[in-house]
């Protein structure tokens, strides 16, 4: 005789029963640190949204609370936060695309064809770094019109403005980095305009010029000296500045305004 | 600690040297007094000493000897039953007084406002969780989706092997530089491409440090709201005629004729 199926009930009782022993372990409850959403018992109370943040590797980044109009979409339009997100999303896709890339003339491109026809989700991935990466120079840009139509630059954040202007030069740097690594000739020429208009530096122009080719001709030194620039170097010094930005917003006070 | 000032710290060191000649005087003065124990100075040195009023001062003499009578009365029995701790029952407290009788010291007078100055207007502040963190999530959704769907249709350009033998005509560079590339083809290269934008970057950092006004109303701002705008639209537009404007040789064309000369 085949055993009865276990009624809807006695499915949901175990189920939840599995929960209970799953949240009461202590594993659960090392990852998890008082005041989780996710501990057991969590109620919403003024108490555990304050230990939400507090408690957790969110209060590095943002404050218990923050002024009623700083949550206001219409203020800030999100572009600052957006642009620390692309970056994130711009530092995943390109990890990916790091295991399929050399970064030598010979292979570069081949590397390139590849990519978008035999790896797995290679061309979704490329694509999404490639308008990833521009729209990210974009909200950059238009958060950068957005905090001066704001004034949001006075005293006591004028040096939080001057991060600022260094990381939307480090985001330009980062895109025209990453413009010469397919070895295409859209990579070629575009990098050859823009840094024969560097060579015209007063005085060093040519000793720069020759710093950033690593030669007098762009070559496969330059792809791997803009390589390394594109995937370590400069968002190192990116990951820095924003550390700094982050924590200088919230020691001038949180975001400015209301207007 | 707290900083003291240094007027106060210089005052305070006056009234102390003054007191200590007082006292040095006084001491040459009435030489037995001083030699005696300090509970036993005489009303009369101490009236003389102090500014409290003779009347008071009889009224709290008369008080202390009333206190040490009765207590040397309800010391009576117990030094019959324990005559050992007699002597120590019967012994009354010293008057809590300071210097000249005075029985308390006035510190410093605070003026309201100087320190305890409360923080002037209380912020109207909502929790991060949930307020702030589900707009951050939801716009990070926002753009993950784009980005993706937008990745699935529009393929990123990969143009043939690079090849230096074969020069694109034009050549154009990324469109956040084709501003720049406009500017070449008005000005010599070093002020197009390294003068200009250099300049502008300097002034953009500096703008905080130039820009004095302490307004953030657009209505009290108008200038400095004016020059961005202006600079922005300037910059945009040459942006714009870079990216579709240009076509063979960078010559001025009109993309609904000649077609788009621009890759992403």
């Amino acid at each position: 005789m085949a055993p009865t199926p276990p009624s809807a009930d006695q499915v949901k009782q175990a189920v939840s029963d599995l929960a209970d022993r799953t949240q009461s372990s202590q594993a659960w409850s090392s990852i998890f640190r008082p005041g989780s959403i996710f501990r057991k018992g969590y109620t919403d109370s003024p108490r555990n949204r304050s230990y939400v943040i507090m408690n957790s590797v969110l209060y590095h980044l943002h404050p218990v609370k923050v002024k009623r109009h700083a949550v206001k979409v219409s203020y800030t339009l999100c572009l600052g936060g957006l642009s620390f997100f692309l970056f994130i999303l711009l530092t995943v896709t390109g990890i990916f695309l790091m295991f399929f890339y050399r970064p030598t003339a010979s292979a570069a491109y081949a590397d390139m064809e590849t990519l978008r026809s035999a790896v797995t989700f290679g061309l979704l991935v490329r694509n999404m770094h490639r308008w990833g990466a521009h729209l990210m120079v974009l909200s950059v840009f238009l958060h950068m019109a957005r905090v001066f139509y704001h004034g949001a630059y006075k005293s006591p954040r004028e040096f939080n403005w001057v991060i600022g202007v260094i990381l939307l030069t480090l985001t330009l740097l980062l895109s025209f980095t990453g413009y010469l690594l397919p070895w295409d000739q859209l990579a070629l020429w575009a990098v050859t305009v823009g840094t024969n208009m560097m060579g015209f530096t007063p005085v060093f122009g040519d000793q720069v010029r020759f710093v950033l080719l690593g030669g007098v001709e762009i070559g496969s030194d330059t792809l791997l000296r803009w390589y390394v620039l594109h995937v370590l170097m400069l968002p190192f010094v990116t990951v820095i500045m924003m550390a700094i930005h982050f924590w200088r917003v919230r020691k001038d006070g949180g975001i400015s305004g209301p207007l | 600690m707290t900083e003291i000032p240094e007027h106060l710290l210089k005052r305070a060191q006056e009234a102390r040297d003054r007191a200590a000649a007082k006292g040095a005087e006084t001491a040459a003065a009435d030489a037995p007094a001083a030699a005696a124990p300090a509970e036993d100075v005489s009303p009369e040195a101490a009236a003389a000493a102090s500014k409290i009023p003779p009347h008071l001062l009889e009224r709290a003499k008369a008080a202390r000897a009333k206190s040490a009578s009765t207590a040397v009365e309800s010391a009576a029995p117990a030094a019959a039953v324990a005559t050992a701790g007699g002597a120590v029952a019967t012994a009354t407290a010293p008057p809590p007084t300071g210097p000249g009788g005075h029985t308390q010291r006035l510190l410093t007078v605070v003026k309201s406002g100087s320190i305890q100055d409360v923080k002037a207007m209380p912020v109207d502040k909502v929790h991060v969780w949930p307020h702030l963190l589900v707009v951050e999530f939801v716009a990070a959704l926002a753009v993950t989706a784009f980005t993706l769907i937008f990745s699935i249709f529009v393929n990123a350009p990969l143009l043939e092997l690079a090849d230096f033998n074969a020069t694109p005509n034009p050549s154009k560079a990324p469109w956040y530089f084709l501003g720049l590339q406009e500017l070449l083809t008005m000005f010599h290269p070093m002020v197009a491409g390294v003068t200009l934008p250099g300049f502008a970057l300097i002034l953009l950092i500096l703008a905080p440090y130039i820009d004095k006004n302490p307004s953030n109303k657009p209505e009290k701002r108008k200038f400095a709201i004016s020059l961005m705008t202006v600079h922005l639209m300037f910059w945009t537009v040459l942006v714009m005629i870079g990216s579709f404007f240009r076509g063979p040789g960078f010559n001025f064309v009109f993309p609904w004729e000649a077609g788009l000369f621009f890759e992403l």
